[in-house]
């Protein structure tokens, strides 16, 4: 029923010496101590990230001031091969409770030997963003960001 | 990482200018109102964006004596390349915190 468009997923790939389990590990129990923090969506600073370690649990980041702002759902947890998890941050940079408005990346780690591990994050069904502010567009009358993601959507058509 | 939002890549990749793309990327705003919210002057503020509508992500429009910025409704690869930023910078943070920092011991029975 959907009338938008896939937009090609998004893929990247590490590899770092260090067994798989570690990998897995430090990728998702240490998750505030490697992520970005100049990359969230609160308006306090970040104190951390976390990613709870269990299939339905939560991502969320937690502020300085203690305010949580969650981020997505684990949709996938086994250790320590492949982890799945939801990316539901609209384009005014909040959550979006909507499971239909959920991309999703999905992280696979592979052994290459005993002390090497290659990462491989495919980041996917943007569309599904684009529709939460098609959606979105109806209510609030739309930005800059919400025409951009259905440009997006047209263009992702013309490509194929 | 993809080469689709390759010019996007390179544009975001300054702290400045992916700052003033995430605040326009919130609401349009004036060279004014960005100034306000970051800690860099006026004419700095100019100066990116100038580099940010060179590179197609950011249009601006005259409103009476104000000049509204925002984000270009065409540049189609901006949501692409701003993911792309977020994901390439992510894993190679990753990767120096892997390579860095083996968890503790006391981790090992999560």
């Amino acid at each position: 029923m959907t009338s938008t468009p896939t937009i090609p997923p998004l893929t990247g790939t590490i590899t770092v010496d260090a067994p798989v389990e570690q990998v897995f590990r430090t990728f998702t129990d240490a998750f505030g101590s490697w992520w970005p923090a100049e990359y969230h969506i609160g308006q306090a600073d970040i104190a951390t990230a976390i990613l709870e370690p269990r299939a339905g649990g939560r991502w969320y980041e937690q502020g300085t001031d203690g305010s949580e702002c969650d981020w997505g759902r684990v949709l996938a947890w086994e250790p320590p091969h492949r982890l799945v998890v939801t990316w539901q941050i609209n384009g005014q940079w909040q959550y979006d409770p909507d499971p239909a408005h959920a991309s999703e990346i999905e992280v696979r780690f592979s052994a290459e030997g005993p002390d090497q591990t290659t990462v491989t994050l495919e980041h996917r069904h943007l569309e599904r963003l684009v529709e939460g502010q098609a959606l979105r567009d109806g209510i609030t009358g739309g930005g800059g960001w919400t025409s951009l993601l259905e440009l997006l959507a047209k263009a992702a058509t013309n490509q194929t | 990482m993809d080469t689709n939002g390759a010019d996007g890549l390179g544009l975001l990749g300054d702290p400045t200018r992916r700052a003033i793309f995430e605040l326009l990327a919130r609401r349009p705003c004036t060279v004014g109102e960005l100034a306000q919210q970051l800690p860099i002057t006026r004419s700095a503020v100019s100066q990116h964006l100038r580099v940010l509508k060179d590179g197609g992500l950011v249009v601006s429009r005259a409103e009476g004596t104000r000049r509204i910025y925002r984000l270009n409704p065409d540049g189609v690869t901006a949501l692409r390349a701003y993911l792309d930023r977020v994901w390439a910078e992510a894993l190679t943070a990753f990767g120096k915190a892997t390579h860095a920092a083996p968890l503790d011991p006391e981790q090992e029975d999560r």
